[in-house]
C-alpha cells in the first residue's frame, strides 16, 4: 500500500493530496493537465520537497515531516518512466539499461535483465545510440532502464504523452505484459480515459492539486467529477467480471452480472478469464416494456435511480441492474415519450456488436475495454 | 623524430622559448580544469548570495589590461603580498618571476575562457537528466561523475583548448609578475619582443611569429578534430 498525505507550495500552485494505493496493482493519478499529477509524482519519487505530510510504501516511511524523515531520491528505490523518457544520451541503450541496474540494491532483485530485454523486445536496439530511437523505443528503453533498478514502486508520468498516436499501441501492450509479469506497483500519471481504463485497477481523480475521488475503475463509472473531466460522450459503466462461457461458432462469450448474463464478441477469450468491461452510455438503450423481435442480445432488467441533465438535449439515466449501475444516453424528448423517471423499472438493452473491439482479453489481471477518446 | 628534425631547425634559444611556452600553457590549462569546472558549476547550478559577483570577478581579467593582472599578482602573490609570502614562509616556494609564476599568470587570464566554454556546455544539459540518475540510485558524487562531467566533456575539452592556446601568446600579465627571463619565464611572445627591441632582431622576430602562427594553426586543428570526434562519441 502506497499511503500519500503531502501539502505542498509551488510558486502560486497550492497542493493538498490525500490518498492510499493498492500495491501490488496499477494506480492512474488521473485529471486534466495542470492539476498536480506531475508534481504530485515528484514528490513521491522525492525530487520536489513537500511543505509537510507524509508518505509511506509497504509500510516503510519515505517522508515524514512531523519525525523529520526525508529519504533522499536516489535510496527510495522508486523508479520513474519521465514524459520524454530522459535517456542519458552519452551512453547506448545498454548503457542506460545498465546504469540502473548496476545501482540496484543487491539480493533484492526481481526483474532479469534478459528477462526485461525480450519482454520489452529491446534485444536488436541494444547496441544502439539513443539518439535515434523513435519515440516509442525510446520510451520502452525507459521502462527497462526504470524496471532493471528493481524498484519497489513504478512512476509512470504519461509514458505516452510523447509518443505519436500510432505508435502508442507500441507500448500500451508492453506496460500490460510489465504489469501482469511483475507484480511491481504501479503508479500512472495519465489524462487520457483509455488508458487509465486498459491499465489501472485503481483510480485516483486529481483537480487542482486536490484529490476528487478515488476507487477502482468500476467504483468511479458513475462518478460525475470523472464524468465533467472525460465529458458525457466517454460516460460508461465499467465492469470487471468473470468470462463464465463461450461459444465458438458464434463467437461470442458470456460474462455474468449478478443474477443476469451479458453476451458479446470477445475473439480468443477462455471460460474463467477476468475481462475489463467498458459499456458506453451512448450505446445503451432504454425500454420500459420487455423487448421482442429485437436483434439486441442483452436486455437486462433495472431501475432507474437518476436522471442528470446533461446539456440541452441529452440526459445521462443511472441504471441499477443486478450487481452493476448502467449507464444510458437518451434524449430529452425519450424522456417525456416514455415517462422516465427514478424508480421506474425498465429493461436496459446493449448490442453484442457494439462491445466489440472494445472488450479486452485478459489472462489472469482485469482487462479493460477502450472508450473511444 | 619528425619533432626533433623540426626542433633542429630552431636556434636553442628558440627552441627553448618554444617548450617555455608549451609548458606554461599547459600549467595553466592544468591548473585551471578544476577550477574552471567547479566555478562553471556554481554559477549553473548553485544558488547563492555572491554568485554575481563570483561571476564578474571571473570575467575580470577578460576587460583588464594584463598588465593590471600583472600587478595585482605581484601584490598578492608577490614575495611580500600575502599569499606569495605565506607560500615562500611554509613551503619555499616563490611564485614572482618564475616559471610557475608565469604558469599562474597566464592561468588567470584564460581562466574566464575556459568557464564561459564549460558554463554553456553545462547549462546545454537538462537537469531532467540529473533527476533520472538520482531515482535511478546514484547520489550527487555518481550523477556529477557519470552523467554530469561526461556530458560536459565538449564544453571542457573546447575550454581547455582554447585557453592552451590563449596561454601560449599570454604576454602582459606574465611579463609584469614573471618578468622576462631567459630560459625561466621568456616565453615565445616575450622572445618575440626581446628581439623586436633588440637592434637587428628583425629576422628573429619574424622567425618567431611565423612559428606562433603554426603553433596557433595547429591548435586550431586539433582542437575541430577533438571536437568532431567527441561530439560523434555523443551521437550530437
Amino acid at each position: 500500500m502506497l499511503e500519500v498525505d503531502l501539502t505542498l507550495r509551488l510558486g502560486a500552485f497550492e497542493f493538498a493530496a490525500c490518498f492510499n494505493a493498492p500495491s501490488p496493482g496499477v494506480t492512474a493519478l488521473f485529471g486534466r493537465s495542470g492539476a498536480g499529477k506531475t508534481t504530485l509524482a515528484n514528490a513521491i519519487a522525492g525530487l520536489v520537497q513537500p511543505q509537510a505530510g507524509r508518505i509511506r510504501l509497504d509500510g516503510e516511511v519515505l517522508y515524514d515531516r512531523a519525525t523529520g524523515i526525508d529519504l533522499a531520491a536516489e535510496r527510495r528505490r522508486i523508479g520513474y518512466v519521465f514524459q520524454n523518457a530522459r535517456l542519458f544520451p552519452h551512453l547506448s541503450v545498454a548503457g542506460n539499461l545498465d546504469y540502473g541496474a548496476r545501482r540496484a540494491v543487491a539480493g533484492r532483485a526481481y526483474a532479469r535483465r534478459d528477462e526485461v530485454v525480450e519482454l520489452l523486445g529491446l534485444e536488436s536496439l541494444l547496441a544502439r545510440g539513443v539518439a535515434r530511437l523513435s519515440g516509442g523505443e525510446r520510451q520502452r528503453v525507459a521502462l527497462g532502464r526504470a524496471l532493471l533498478a528493481q524498484p519497489r514502486l513504478l512512476l509512470l508520468d504519461e509514458p505516452l504523452a510523447a509518443v505519436d498516436v500510432q505508435r502508442r499501441a507500441e507500448v500500451l501492450p508492453f506496460l500490460e505484459t510489465l504489469r501482469d509479469r511483475f507484480s511491481i506497483p504501479m503508479l500512472y500519471v495519465s489524462h487520457q480515459y483509455d488508458e487509465v481504463l486498459r491499465l489501472a485497477n485503481y483510480i485516483v481523480l486529481l483537480d487542482a492539486g486536490r484529490v476528487l475521488a478515488s476507487g477502482t475503475p468500476s467504483e468511479l463509472a458513475p462518478n460525475e467529477q470523472l464524468r465533467a473531466l472525460i465529458g458525457v460522450e466517454a460516460a460508461g459503466a465499467v465492469l470487471d467480471v468473470a468470462v463464465e462461457g463461450s461459444d465458438s461458432v458464434t463467437g461470442l462469450v458470456t460474462v455474468g452480472m449478478g443474477a443476469s448474463r451479458l453476451h458479446f464478441a470477445l475473439p480468443g477469450a477462455t471460460p474463467g478469464a477476468r475481462v475489463r468491461l467498458y459499456i458506453p452510455a451512448r450505446d445503451v438503450i432504454l425500454a420500459t416494456h420487455a423487448p421482442h423481435g429485437l436483434s439486441v442480445r442483452n436486455a437486462i432488467r433495472g431501475t432507474i435511480t437518476a436522471l442528470i441533465d446533461e446539456g440541452p438535449d441529452a440526459v445521462l439515466a443511472s441504471v441499477q441492474v443486478d450487481g452493476a449501475c448502467l449507464q444510458a444516453w437518451v434524449t430529452r424528448a425519450a424522456v417525456t415519450d416514455l415517462g422516465l423517471r427514478p424508480g421506474l423499472g425498465v429493461w436496459a438493452l446493449v448490442k453484442a456488436a457494439s462491445l466489440r473491439g472494445r472488450a479486452f482479453g485478459g489472462r489472469s489481471h482485469a482487462q479493460p475495454g477502450l472508450p473511444e477518446s | 623524430m619528425l619533432a626533433a628534425a623540426r626542433l633542429r631547425m630552431l636556434s636553442p634559444a628558440e627552441t627553448e622559448a618554444l617548450l617555455l611556452s608549451l609548458r606554461v600553457a599547459l600549467e595553466s590549462v592544468a591548473l585551471n580544469l578544476p577550477l574552471a569546472v567547479l566555478i562553471a558549476w556554481l554559477l549553473v547550478r548553485a544558488r547563492f548570495a555572491g554568485r554575481s559577483l563570483l561571476d564578474a570577478f571571473v570575467h575580470l581579467p577578460l576587460v583588464l589590461p594584463p598588465v593590471v593582472v600583472g600587478y595585482l599578482l605581484l601584490i598578492v602573490a608577490g614575495v611580500h603580498g600575502p599569499l606569495g609570502g605565506w607560500l615562500l614562509r611554509h613551503f619555499g616556494v616563490r611564485l614572482a618571476f618564475t616559471t610557475n609564476g608565469a604558469a599562474l599568470a597566464t592561468a588567470v587570464m584564460s581562466l574566464p575562457l575556459m568557464v564561459r566554454a564549460i558554463r554553456l556546455s553545462l547549462e546545454s544539459i537538462p537537469v531532467g537528466l540529473e533527476d533520472a540518475a538520482r531515482t535511478l540510485g546514484a547520489g550527487a558524487v555518481d550523477r556529477f561523475a557519470t552523467i554530469t562531467l561526461p556530458l560536459m566533456a565538449p564544453g571542457i575539452l573546447a575550454g581547455a583548448v582554447t585557453a592552451f592556446a590563449a596561454g601560449l601568446g599570454e604576454f602582459g600579465a606574465v611579463i609584469t609578475f614573471a618578468s622576462n627571463i631567459p630560459g625561466e619565464t621568456r616565453t615565445l611572445p616575450l622572445a618575440l619582443y626581446t628581439a623586436l627591441e633588440s637592434p637587428g632582431g628583425d629576422a628573429e622576430a619574424a622567425r618567431l611569429a611565423t612559428l606562433s602562427i603554426a603553433l596557433g594553426l595547429a591548435g586550431l586543428g586539433l582542437a575541430e578534430f577533438a571536437a568532431r570526434r567527441l561530439r560523434a562519441r555523443l551521437g550530437r
